[in-house]
Parts: C-alpha cells; sequence; structure tokens
C-alpha cells in the first residue's frame, strides 16, 4: 500500500517536472538566452525603443546573438547596448545595426548588416553605424514637418535622424 | 495520600465560564484497584476523565497523577505522563483511515522505534487478548461497535499503561458484549498491575467488577462526591440520592419533572402558550 | 441620557460590531494555528511517508480534474485568441497569448480555485470529522500531537501539490490552445512556437507563475486546515466548514492574485 503510494507521488512529481521542462524549453526562450562560445560587442544608439535584454540579435533574418544588457551612458547621452554574439560567427568591422520591429505587435530587435572591411569584429569591439528604433511621435512630427516644409526648401534630416519615412538608412 | 497512588485530585474545582461544573472533589486512585465514578447524565463525568489527562485544565486545586502535578505542567511532562496512562473514549475514537491492526500499531510506531516484527507480534498479541486478533485487517467501519470499543481498548494498553482510563465503556452494547466488556476491564487490569477508573452509570457490571465505587450527584456550585467505598458499603447507604440511584427509582431527589410553571397556569392561565 | 437612538438602528450597530469582532478573532485564531502548524513543519523531513501519503491524496486525486479542465481552458483561449488577434492581423502571436495568459495567470489561480473546490473541501470534512470523532483528542490523550501529525503533514502535501498541478494545467493548456490554433485553425506552426518562446521569459513569466501557485496552494489549504480544525462537530457544522472553504479560500486566491500581480508584473 506504501509502495503504491509511493509510486504515484513519485510519478506525480516526474510528471510536473516534464511539464516544467515544456514550460521552461518548449514555450519560454530558457535555452535560447545563452549563446555558446560567444564574444561581446556594444553600440551605441539615439533610442532604443522597447529593446529589451534578451531580445534577439539577426543577421539576415537568422539568430546570431542576443542582447546582452543595456545601459545609459550619461557621457554621450546615448543608450548603450551590450551584445552577445554567437562565436561560430564573424563580422567586419564596419557592420552596422539597427533596431527593427518582428510583425505589426512585434517585438523590437537587433538587425546586423555587414560592412565591407576585411577586419572582423573583436571582443569589446563597438559596432560605430547605428540606426535608432522608430519612434511613432517623431515620425508623424517629422512628416508634419517635411509636408509643411516642401514647399519653400526640403530641409535635409537632422543628423542622427532616420530620413523621412523613417525607412533603414545609414547614419 | 500514600505516595503511590497513580492519580489524586486534591479539592479541584472546574467550570465552563460561569457554570460551575466540578465542586471542590477529592479522590484518590489506589495503586492495581478498580476504581469507578457512577453518576447520573450530564454530572460531569467525562469532564473529570479530561481532567485527569490534562486535556483541560482545573480551575483550582490540584490532579497529580503519578505524583506529577497537572496545573501548568510543561509540554514534556505532560506528555510523558500520557505516555503511562490508557485512555478510551466512549465510542472507541478509532483512526477510521487506518485498519484495526494499524490503529493498535499507532502508539507503538509514534512513541517507539521497535522493529516492525516486534510491532506486529506486540499488536497481534494485543488484539489476542481483547480477543479480535482475527479482525485485525479490517477497517473500523466494516466492524461493529462493540468491537470497535475493544479495538480502541486494545490500542489503549498497548503500550502498557499504568492507569487505564474507560468513558462509558458499557454504553450501547448487547448483554453479551457488557459482559465481555466487564470482565475485559477486570481481568486486564489485573494482568497489567496497572490501576483503571472506570466512569459509567451501569450499576450491575460495576458493582460486579469494581474494587471501590465512587458516585457523584448534581449540586448547585457543580458536580460533589456523595459516596466513596466497597459496593456493599453503598448498597447498604442511606443517602436518599444513592439509593434513588442505585434502586433506579423514578422520583426522588432527582425530581422527575423539569421546572415548568404551575400546571393550572399552563391549561387555563396566561401560560398556555409554550 | 441624549435622544435615544431606534432600536432596530442600534440592533443592527449591535450586530455589526459584534459580526467585525468575531471576524477579527477568527483571523486571529487562523493566524495562530498557520504558525503553530509552521513551526511543527521541520519535524517533517523526518517523515516523508507522511507528507508523500498527502501529496498522493491531494496531488494525484486532482490530477484528472486539472487536467481535463486545463485542456478545456487552452482549446477556449486559442478560439477566442484567434478570433480577437484576427482583427489585428495578429493570428501568429496567438501562441503567445495562450501561453503568456496561462503561464502568467491561468494556471496558477484556476488551478487553486480548482484545488480549493476539489481538495480543500475534502480537507476540510476529513478534519472536521476527525475531530467530531475524537480522534484528534484520542491522539492527544496518547501523547502524540495531533497538530504535527494531521495537519502538518497536509499543509505540506498542499504546498507541493499545488504548483505541480498549476503547471500542468498550463503545460496541458498551451497544448490546448496549439491544437485549436495549429490543428484546427491552421495557423503557421513556427510562428505558433516562435512567437511564444520569443515572448514568454522563464523568470519573470514561468517563474513567477509558480510562485504564485506555491503562495495559492499554501493560503488554500491552511483554510481548509483551519476551517475543518474549528468546525462545530455536528452536520451542520461540517457543511458550514467545507462552504466556508471554497467562499473564503477562492476569494482569497483571488485577491492575493491581484497583489502578487502588482508586485511581479508592474515592472512591464
Amino acid at each position: 500500500m506504501q509502495a503504491k503510494i509511493n509510486l504515484a507521488v513519485g510519478a506525480f512529481l516526474v510528471l510536473g517536472l516534464l511539464g516544467m521542462l515544456f514550460l521552461a524549453l518548449k514555450v519560454s526562450n530558457l535555452m535560447g538566452a545563452s549563446v555558446p562560445k560567444g564574444y561581446q560587442v556594444y553600440a551605441l544608439f539615439d533610442d532604443i525603443g522597447g529593446l529589451k535584454p534578451s531580445s534577439a540579435v539577426r543577421s539576415a533574418g537568422v539568430l546570431v546573438g542576443r542582447v546582452q544588457s543595456i545601459d545609459f551612458d550619461d557621457q554621450r547621452y546615448q543608450a548603450r547596448v551590450t551584445l552577445l554574439l554567437d562565436g561560430n560567427v564573424k563580422f567586419p568591422k564596419d557592420s552596422s545595426a539597427q533596431i527593427l520591429t518582428s510583425g505589426l505587435l512585434g517585438e523590437k530587435y537587433i538587425g546586423l548588416q555587414p560592412g565591407a572591411e576585411t577586419d572582423m569584429l573583436a571582443s569589446n569591439d563597438r559596432i560605430v553605424m547605428t540606426q535608432s528604433a522608430v519612434v511613432l511621435e517623431n515620425l508623424i512630427s517629422q512628416f508634419l514637418y517635411n509636408r509643411s516644409s516642401s514647399e519653400p526648401s526640403g530641409s535635409a534630416p537632422t543628423a542622427g535622424q532616420s530620413d523621412s519615412l523613417g525607412l533603414p538608412g545609414l547614419k | 495520600m500514600s505516595p503511590s497512588s497513580p492519580l489524586v485530585f486534591s479539592n479541584v474545582c472546574f467550570g465552563y465560564g460561569m457554570r460551575p461544573v466540578i465542586d471542590s472533589l477529592s479522590l484518590e486512585v489506589k495503586a492495581g484497584e478498580v476504581l469507578a465514578i457512577m453518576g447520573g447524565s450530564g454530572v460531569g463525568k467525562t469532564t473529570l476523565l479530561r481532567l485527569m489527562t490534562g486535556l483541560v485544565a482545573s480551575s483550582s486545586g490540584s490532579v497529580s497523577v503519578f505524583n506529577q502535578s497537572l496545573s501548568g505542567v510543561s509540554h514534556q511532562d505532560l506528555f510523558a505522563v500520557r505516555r503511562r496512562m490508557g485512555l478510551l473514549f466512549q465510542f472507541g475514537a478509532l483512526f477510521t483511515d487506518l485498519s484495526c491492526f494499524e490503529n493498535v500499531a499507532f502508539p507503538l510506531r509514534e512513541h517507539t522505534t521497535l522493529s516492525e516484527q516486534m510491532i506486529q507480534d506486540i499488536v497481534l498479541l494485543k488484539l489476542e487478548s481483547v480477543g479480535l486478533r482475527g479482525a485485525a485487517q479490517l477497517m473500523p467501519s466494516e466492524i461493529s461497535g462493540g468491537m470497535a470499543r475493544r479495538v480502541a481498548l486494545a490500542r489503549a494498553i498497548a503500550l502498557d499503561p499504568e492507569l487505564i482510563l474507560y468513558d462509558e465503556p458499557f454504553a450501547g452494547l448487547d448483554p453479551i458484549s457488557l459482559g465481555v466488556t466487564a470482565r475485559l476491564i477486570r481481568r486486564l487490569n489485573d494482568a497489567l498491575g496497572a490501576s483503571s477508573v472506570v466512569v459509567t452509570h451501569d450499576v450491575a457490571e460495576t458493582f460486579a467488577i469494581a474494587d471501590r465505587i465512587a458516585v457523584l450527584a448534581p449540586g448547585k456550585a457543580g458536580a460533589r462526591l456523595v459516596a466513596v467505598g466497597e459496593p456493599t458499603s453503598l448498597r447498604e447507604s442511606q443517602d436518599p440520592y444513592l439509593r434513588q440511584f442505585l434502586k433506579g427509582e423514578e422520583d426522588g431527589p432527582v425530581g422527575f419533572h423539569y421546572p415548568a410553571p404551575n400546571l393550572s397556569d399552563s391549561f387555563f392561565g396566561k401560560a398556555s402558550r409554550p | 441620557m441624549s435622544t435615544p437612538t431606534p432600536p432596530g438602528l442600534r440592533t443592527r450597530v449591535e450586530s455589526l460590531g459584534g459580526s467585525f469582532l468575531s471576524v477579527l478573532e477568527q483571523a486571529g485564531a487562523f493566524l495562530l494555528l498557520f504558525l503553530a502548524i509552521l513551526r511543527r513543519l521541520p519535524v517533517l523531513f523526518a517523515r516523508p511517508r507522511l507528507v508523500a501519503a498527502q501529496v498522493h491524496f491531494l496531488g494525484n486525486y486532482s490530477l484528472a480534474i486539472i487536467l481535463v479542465s486545463g485542456l478545456f481552458v487552452g482549446l477556449v483561449l486559442g478560439l477566442q485568441g484567434y478570433y480577437t488577434l484576427r482583427r489585428y492581423g495578429s493570428e501568429e502571436a496567438l501562441g503567445l497569448l495562450v501561453a503568456l495568459s496561462l503561464v502568467r495567470e491561468l494556471g496558477p489561480v484556476v488551478t487553486a480555485l480548482l484545488f480549493a473546490g476539489r481538495a480543500g473541501t475534502a480537507l476540510t470534512a476529513e478534519i472536521g470529522l476527525m475531530k467530531a470523532g475524537e480522534q484528534l483528542s484520542a491522539m492527544e490523550a496518547m501523547a502524540v500531537d495531533p497538530v504535527a501529525r494531521v495537519l502538518a503533514p497536509r499543509l505540506a502535501g498542499g504546498l507541493i501539490a499545488v504548483p505541480v498541478l498549476a503547471t500542468l494545467f498550463s503545460a496541458v493548456g498551451i497544448m490546448g490552445g496549439w491544437l485549436v490554433g495549429v490543428g484546427l485553425i491552421g495557423v503557421d506552426q513556427g510562428a505558433f512556437w516562435s512567437q511564444m518562446s520569443g515572448g514568454v521569459a522563464f523568470y519573470d513569466d514561468v517563474l513567477n507563475g509558480l510562485v504564485k501557485a506555491i503562495v495559492f496552494g499554501l493560503v488554500v489549504t491552511q483554510i481548509a486546515l483551519y476551517f475543518g480544525y474549528s468546525a462545530r462537530p455536528t452536520p451542520e457544522g461540517v457543511s458550514r466548514a467545507t462552504t466556508a472553504t471554497v467562499v473564503v479560500g477562492s476569494l482569497a486566491v483571488l485577491g492575493l492574485d491581484f497583489v502578487l500581480t502588482a508586485l511581479m508584473f508592474s515592472g512591464f
């Protein structure tokens, strides 16, 4: 009788453990959060939008790393994003990082576009070319600004901002 | 007060809030005897048992068991005292989720570190002494009330107590079970060398087995002891309450009628509505 | 004497004050019992069999209702979620919707509510009847502490069983959502799972949900034990106690859920 109870309780707990494993691995991103043999690089952004730590870093749509941490640089008044990239993947020193959105309701991720140099990014290097997240209010004000100033002369977008419709462009 | 008395009541008073139940009771249980405590229903006999086991505390006076006073007693000392006592509840109070065997084994498992084999031997012996070794594997719901009470008795003596307390052991039993139970109480008491206190209102069986009988009568300040003595001396007593109790007379110090307004008022007057 | 208050009003105010005081009294007794049981929990490490028996009684016996309910809730979430998301062209986020709803809220809360109804009432009735049959007094008279022997293992059992049940509820619910979303309606399988794993954080969502389940398990089991232990030893008394367990237990779960959610998820 006691043996039967022990068996049932053991099975119950094992079932619970399996359920928890399912929730951890398939449902949430526990495994995905750790990238093996990675190296860190960082990038500065004017506005990170809704980018969060452990957001994805993709290149050509493929996951190549994760956002490790996001801090505020109070010398330059910019966001300093630390990326953990997969050790098997190398990027040229002049690669660019943009903050993109996946899907309409989707979340922010970082897209890496490779550059043309032969030297590769090493650990603790900085990605110089960055494109901030699209912020809706800025978009609207730009649109209105461009419309109102399109008669006299279309003024060039200020440094550090994307062009009028927020299309990705290099800084 | 002999030093070897397992149980001594000294001027014990007890009440529930404003209502006094026991009035200055003094009683001593002699080692090795079967003492019966008798009295009408509701007089406070069960309360006495609860005072004896420390389930309730007296408001004044002292109860001492095995020379240990129970007033302000520490948890450990109380438990040590209880391990030397066996208490048989009125309807057995068996653990309904355990078999008869497991019920009797319970005190052994909780208080000793005996091996499983030893426990099995002891349990079967205890059940044998109450005649229910064959029912060991049955559940309490599968046996009759009388049998349940006997299993509870086996459980109460599992640790070979020095003092056994019985709460109305004869209540609701058929004549055969009555005889069996009475004889068991006497036999176990003598075999274990223990003392027994039997709370009951069954006159015939008690007189057959008790060494001494104490009779409680209700009083305004609580129940009080009307007589303590051997069965023969009680039978010869002239106390009116005692005579009414022992003979089972309809009217006497304990009146037949519950207090009510005047008869003519009830039927013809203002008090006609109940 | 100033102007006399009308008798109806006075008795009503009196009875209000009286009930308030009795609620306070009950709350005090509840807390004392809880502390008494907590003090006896460490001893249970030496008696795992008692706890195992309770995990079996509370957990295994609730498995059927939890799994079936989880499945149904997942199926409904899949359906309702799809119709709502479709209006915004975001059907692919269905997996995310189902998973977050279950893991953060529905898993712990619905499991706790069902547990209060199924296992909580069983506990209350059992303890109440044991008390009525003098089994607890018999134990005390045998120098066995009924709080340690009867109540503490049951609290430990509930504490272990409820989080396991909540996890299984969420897991089965997610599979139910998958059945409806991917199997029945035709949402893209890849999007279903990838959006889900992209959006469900293990520490913030899954573990927080687990913490909720642990708290709920503790509270509901303790409530069931309290009402059973303090029940009047009559049929009406036990019946009232089981009702109280379900009502008070459910309200406590829902109230605590709000507090815990505010504490845990307000960062977002």
